[in-house]
């Protein structure tokens, strides 16, 4: 007999005052980093609230200026939208390699930045295109997003609605994956903006962040080489298994590169 | 006249076995619910090395839903998990056997250990009720490292304070010295060969019911080996009469060694099923898998080559450390020492040899045979130091090669085999224009003009299959035989079922054999079935392990059909009124020598069950047969592999481009078949070289515990493998002249990939790496000799 | 907690009461008996699972039953021809031997199905990539990927 709770909330209000009655409670956006989670015994909620029932999370708005993409929009759904791949490509291509096939139909946007795991992909995308995180509360910028290991700036009872991405000059990610678990050992988000040179690293420390010296030095100059001679100090990088943080440190300049050129 | 139709044997004949597997309607055993269903639950140790001060079961007892909770202490009266092969010392000694208890008895020896076993109406409540299980644990230090287990100031077992199992070697080592001491050149090389986690994709499971009826056990189990496993558990532990247990392994998701062996889980649960008074079924979660299938190879060894001036070899010297884990598994003694060191010569006439073996006790999981099972551990060795050689001395490795291959056979080894037969040369040169070696150069230069190092590495492997001629192996320590049974049961209609001791598990038996046995008899593929796995079924067998099942299991059937066209040329020769000695049975008919008059086999099957007009003076009726099959000696397969990897030198990844093989597998019957488990066979090797890699952390913890921490191969790892199936020299001792195909792959092309990596990274001044070659160490190598 | 629910599986009208945390995977093989789907790990890694949740591939080990409340579910058996025959797409994982052990097939199987729907697969190298989410420990992937190769060509994708 599992103890359980099971909630599908018909509106966002709803789900919002169930979330903040019991913090116990996890909301289920997809799914697929909370049941592997709680499979594993690192999670034990109180309750789930589904958001299957609130549709006006889900869809893809583009014009010239931004792209917006509800917060129970799919992988894969921002991988195969037309307007994604025709305002902001590197993002329908970042979201066409996010864990595999299967997670894409299922995995959303919201869940991913509200889970803010240190090698999911979309935080790298947040950060560097400078997104807006709208939530039944407020607007949160991408800067100040991202606080820690699976930490966010979300307060209890919080909900993201939607991420609304400027369109940028140009941009690309590079993702070097960890070979078992398909998550980025490091992902480097480049991005030219109206606002200047943002890079965002992702899988290589606590959360995502950016990558101050490679965007003085590629906004300096906006070509490959000026990635060349960049060191990224190692302090505060993952060590794990799979990589040093020494060698973290010495892929991101590598795969800021690779994205720029 | 019939039309006589071409042969099956030879032909890619689509598999028998295929339609359930597509459709959803295989039966594995955790498809199973016995009526009265209640589940198991393991609770296992946390911790590597402890000494257990207490056990309170009584909450998970009282837990909604609980119908048992069992501990070591209620199965003190047991037999532990016996193990099958009996290795001595170099001074005579019997190698140090400490009880392997199903349940643990006051200590806990490594993480996932199993300590008690909570039985419930579901298993999220024997799961939940096992959590309330308190276990007062003493944690011990704990011994992790292979190279430094022997002598560690912590025992594994009281039985063996230096936590060696024991010390064996194997060839002259005055001679072998002797020739050292000639040598113009000597190559060594340390090395390690990489603690794997076999992986099969179906966890293991049991599902164990006792009958009240006549007090017998049915165990349904993921086995590749049932017989062998109703031995073990009722002889050696259970104390139970061997007839009354029945034990089934149904449709099981691959093995590759993993389910050979005797584990405590079902052992536990066949115990209970009668205590319980209902069928328990346990399943493990991949998490169990990690920490308790036998994990495979662990190995550290160092390497020394003699060659004379000429480049022949003289003489090899290696010593191994391997790495056993915390207890016994059923074969585990065997696999470092006569799987192993009996494999170093490989395809070449090097004269002396000798190795010696330390088998160590370490708080880790134990280790036992993994595709291939000591046979990629020498082939690793010893294809890694003939490149060595040839990159010291400025030789072509082919060539190198080449001028030490045994060309005359039979050979006899000098570390105990007697090679009947092969090609070595014949598998070298075809592989070399299937690698398109001649076009490297041009590829190399493409390569580096995007900024890849690329590199191409060989491979020239033998291994030992067939296992094995019984009275070698019990010589050398096997307790138990290693023949094959069959039984040909022919139905009154003159269709056919055999029952095999073989057990296919990927392996596509039922099509393999039924070929054989369809081109014996003359029938079509769709009037004969396999059948197999099943102690209630089948009359007896040892199983499927070490690329045996055609060559002895085979043969067995073979040995089975010869006795019912013997017996069915009496029936028709009494029907046909003639001499049995001119009767000849071809294409499915049984006719008098040089004219028409004949019998079909469906008519002569119809005689004999309805033996009206039929010699029942002289004859028994009915039409059924056994046969036992005991080889003569091992089989040799054989082939040469030529691995191309493209590196980046930036990341240090390694793309494996190219994969080339030519084998030589003897006979074949399928070749569809052989290449698919050669495709298997290499992914796991380059799973290996590349990407697989077993981790502790010094207190024993599993780092690599799970899919999303150890790498196996998906699609996009793997290249376009070109395997082509060489003529071939079929097996001189067995009638199928088949030699077996399974382990191949992963024997050949573990250092088909390094010595790639290595070529690659020799520009740089790389000599040396560890498996598996992740992009991190690679890195790491680079930069080590960028400074 | 006892959830209602009601979904489709395999065109047929299901209704029942689940505990809240019933995966899709336990509730196809223990409550419906459609033991074609395997569970092959714990981490949502190996794609054993896979069956399609409204004609996505989807691991049902990784998705909440009563998520998919309303929701359309389809499984091995419900792609397979009642007439003994095969589809082709298990028909083209027989004629290339895309299979041995049979346990990671159902699985294999569904994504393909998917990968040839909704992805490109143009090209070997789509093909493999559109296999990420599925292990297979026998085959090494080169006959799978024939297969799918060939049913992508017989079903005309």
């Amino acid at each position: 007999m599992s103890a359980i709770a099971y909630h599908r909330p018909s509106s966002l209000g709803e789900a919002a005052k169930l979330a903040e009655s019991d913090p116990e409670a996890r909301i289920l956006a997809g799914g697929q980093s909370v049941l592997p989670s709680m499979k594993l015994g690192l999670l034990a909620p109180s309750a789930f609230i589904d958001l299957a029932a609130l549709g006006e999370l889900r869809g893809i708005r583009a014009n010239r200026q931004s792209v917006t993409i509800g917060a129970m929009t799919t992988h894969a759904a921002v991988a195969e939208s037309a307007p994604i791949v025709a305002a902001i490509p590197s993002l329908a291509q970042l979201a066409s390699g996010i864990g595999d096939p299967q997670v894409r139909n299922r995995g959303t946007i919201g869940g991913s930045l509200a889970n803010s795991d240190p090698a999911a992909d979309y935080p790298a995308a947040v950060l560097a295109l400078n997104a807006t995180i709208r939530t039944n509360r407020r607007a949160l910028p991408a800067d100040g997003f991202f606080k820690g290991l699976f930490e966010t700036a979300l307060l209890p009872g919080e909900i993201i609605t939607a991420v609304e991405f400027p369109v940028p000059n140009r941009a690309a990610y590079v993702k070097f994956h960890q070979p078992a678990s398909r998550f980025a050992l490091v992902g480097v988000f480049v991005a030219q903006t109206s606002t200047g040179v943002r890079v965002a690293v992702t899988g290589a420390g606590a959360c995502a962040f950016r990558a101050k010296a490679l965007e003085d030095a590629l906004g300096r100059r906006f070509a490959p080489q000026a990635c060349e001679g960049i060191s990224i100090p190692p302090e505060n990088l993952n060590t794990d298994i799979h990589a040093s943080a020494e060698y973290r440190a010495h892929l991101i300049p590598v795969l800021a590169r690779r994205a720029v050129g | 006249m019939n039309a006589v139709r071409a042969p099956l044997i030879g032909r890619s004949v689509e598999r028998k076995e295929d339609y359930r597997f597509l459709t959803g309607v295989g039966r594995y055993t955790d498809d199973i619910v016995l009526p009265g269903q209640s589940y198991g639950y393991f609770l296992r140790s946390p911790h590597a090395h402890a000494r257990i001060r207490s056990i309170d079961a009584g909450p998970a007892r009282a837990a909604p839903g609980v119908l048992a909770v069992f501990t070591g202490e209620d199965l003190a009266g047991i037999g532990g998990l016996p193990c099958g092969w009996l290795i001595k010392s170099v001074d005579g000694s019997p190698m140090k056997e400490p009880r392997h208890p199903v349940l643990a008895e006051g200590v806990v020896r490594h993480v996932g250990e199993q300590v008690a076993l909570v039985v419930a109406d579901s298993s999220a409540l024997a799961k939940a009720a096992a959590a309330l299980i308190e276990v007062d644990y003493e944690i011990l230090p704990a011994v992790v490292d292979t190279a430094s287990a022997a002598g560690h100031s912590t025992s594994v077992h009281e039985l063996a304070p230096d936590n060696v199992c024991y010390t064996w070697s194997i060839g002259d080592e005055a001679a072998v010295a002797a020739a050292f001491a000639q040598a113009a050149h000597v190559t060594t090389l340390e090395l390690v060969n990489n603690r794997l986690i076999p992986n099969a994709l179906e966890p293991r499971a049991a599902n164990a019911v006792h009958s009240r009826a006549d007090d017998s056990y049915t165990l349904y189990v993921t086995s590749q080996n049932p017989h062998v496993e109703r031995l073990l558990m009722t002889a050696f532990v259970l104390g139970l009469p061997e007839h009354k247990l029945r034990v089934v392994a149904p449709d099981v998701g691959g093995g590759f060694g993993s389910k050979i062996y005797l584990y405590a889980e079902e052992t536990a649960l066949v115990w209970a099923s009668k205590r319980v008074g209902r069928p328990i079924k346990w399943t493990a979660e991949r998490s169990e898998s990690f920490l308790t299938d036998a994990h495979g190879r662990d190995h550290v060894s160092t390497a020394e080559l003699a060659l004379d001036a000429q480049g022949h070899f003289l003489a090899l010297r290696v010593r191994t450390t391997a790495n056993m884990g915390a207890y016994l598994s059923t074969f585990a003694s065997c696999i470092p020492t006569i799987l192993y060191a009996t494999l170093l010569a490989g395809q070449y006439a090097t004269p002396q040899i000798h190795c010696t073996v330390q088998a160590v006790f370490t708080n880790t999981t134990p280790v036992d045979a993994y595709r291939g099972a000591g046979r990629p551990e020498a082939t690793y060795l010893l294809e890694r130091i003939v490149e060595r050689a040839a990159r010291e001395l400025g030789v072509d490795p082919i060539e190198l090669r080449r001028r030490n291959f045994i060309r005359k056979f039979p050979h006899a080894t000098p570390v105990g085999l007697t090679y009947d037969t092969g090609d070595y040369e014949a598998t070298l040169s075809r592989v070399l224009e299937l690698a398109d070696v001649a076009g490297y150069p041009a590829r190399k230069r493409a390569s580096a003009a995007k900024g890849l190092l690329r590199g191409i590495g060989y491979s020239c492997y033998i291994e030992a299959c067939g296992l094995a001629p019984s009275n070698i192996a019990g010589a050398l320590g096997a307790r138990a035989g290693l023949f094959e049974a069959a039984e040909v049961r022919v139905h009154p209609t003159g269709k056919v079922t055999v029952f095999t001791g073989s057990h296919s598990h990927g392996q596509g038996h039922e099509t393999t054999f039924a070929q054989v046995v369809a081109d014996r008899l003359g029938l079509s593929l769709e009037d004969v079935d396999i059948q197999h796995g099943d102690t209630g079924k089948v009359l007896f067998g040892m199983g499927t392990y070490g690329s045996r099942s055609l060559a002895v299991g085979g043969t067995a059937i073979v040995k089975a059909l010869d006795k019912i066209v013997s017996k069915g040329k009496k029936i028709a020769a009494h029907l046909l009124e003639a001499s049995d000695a001119d009767v000849e049975f071809e294409h499915g008919e049984f006719r008098i020598t040089g004219t028409d008059r004949k019998k079909s086999f469906a008519e002569i099957a119809l005689a004999a069950y309805v033996p009206h007009n039929y010699p029942l003076g002289t004859l028994e009726p009915g039409l059924n047969e056994n046969a036992f099959y005991d080889p003569t000696n091992f089989t040799y397969p054989a082939g040469s592999y030529v691995c191309e990897v493209e590196i980046d030198p930036q990341t240090g990844h390694v793309r494996v481009d190219r994969f080339s093989a030519s084998d030589d597998f003897g006979n074949v019957i399928n070749p569809m078949i052989v290449e698919g488990q050669v495709h298997g066979g290499i992914a796991q090797g380059i799973g290996q070289a590349l990407l697989e890699g077993c981790r502790y952390n010094e207190d024993g913890q599993l780092l690599t515990g799970s899919f999303t921490d150890y790498a196996l191969p998906r699609a996009g790892d793997m290249p376009v493998m070109a395997i082509e199936l060489a003529p071939g020299t079929p097996c001189t001792h067995n009638p199928l002249g088949a030699k077996g195909c399974g382990e191949a792959g992963a024997i050949g092309s573990p250092p088909a990939v390094i010595n790639a990596v290595l070529d690659a990274l020799a520009p740089l001044g790389v000599t040396d790496i560890d498996m598996p070659a992740t992009p991190h160490r690679v890195w790491e190598a680079i930069r080590r000799h960028a400074r | 907690m006892a959830v209602a629910i009601e979904l489709t599986v395999n065109g047929k009208a299901v209704a029942a009461e689940v505990e809240a945390d019933t995966l899709l995977s336990s509730f196809l093989r223990e409550h419906l008996r459609l033991t074609g789907t395997h569970v092959g790990c714990d981490t949502a890694s190996c794609g054993a699972c896979t069956v399609h949740v409204a004609g996505r591939a989807v691991k049902s080990c990784n998705v909440l039953v009563a998520q998919l409340h309303g929701g359309d579910v389809t499984t091995i058996e419900g792609i397979t021809p009642r007439d003994g025959s095969l589809h082709p797409m298990q028909a083209a994982f027989k004629a290339c031997h895309g299979l041995q052990c049979g346990f990671c097939t159902a699985g294999m199987i569904m994504s393909a199905l998917d990968l040839l729907e909704h992805r490109p697969h143009g090209t070997e190298e789509q093909i493999r990539a559109g296999l990420e989410g599925n292990l297979c420990r026998c085959t090494g992937y080169q006959n799978i990927v024939k297969a799918v190769g060939m049913a992508a060509k017989a079903m005309g994708s």
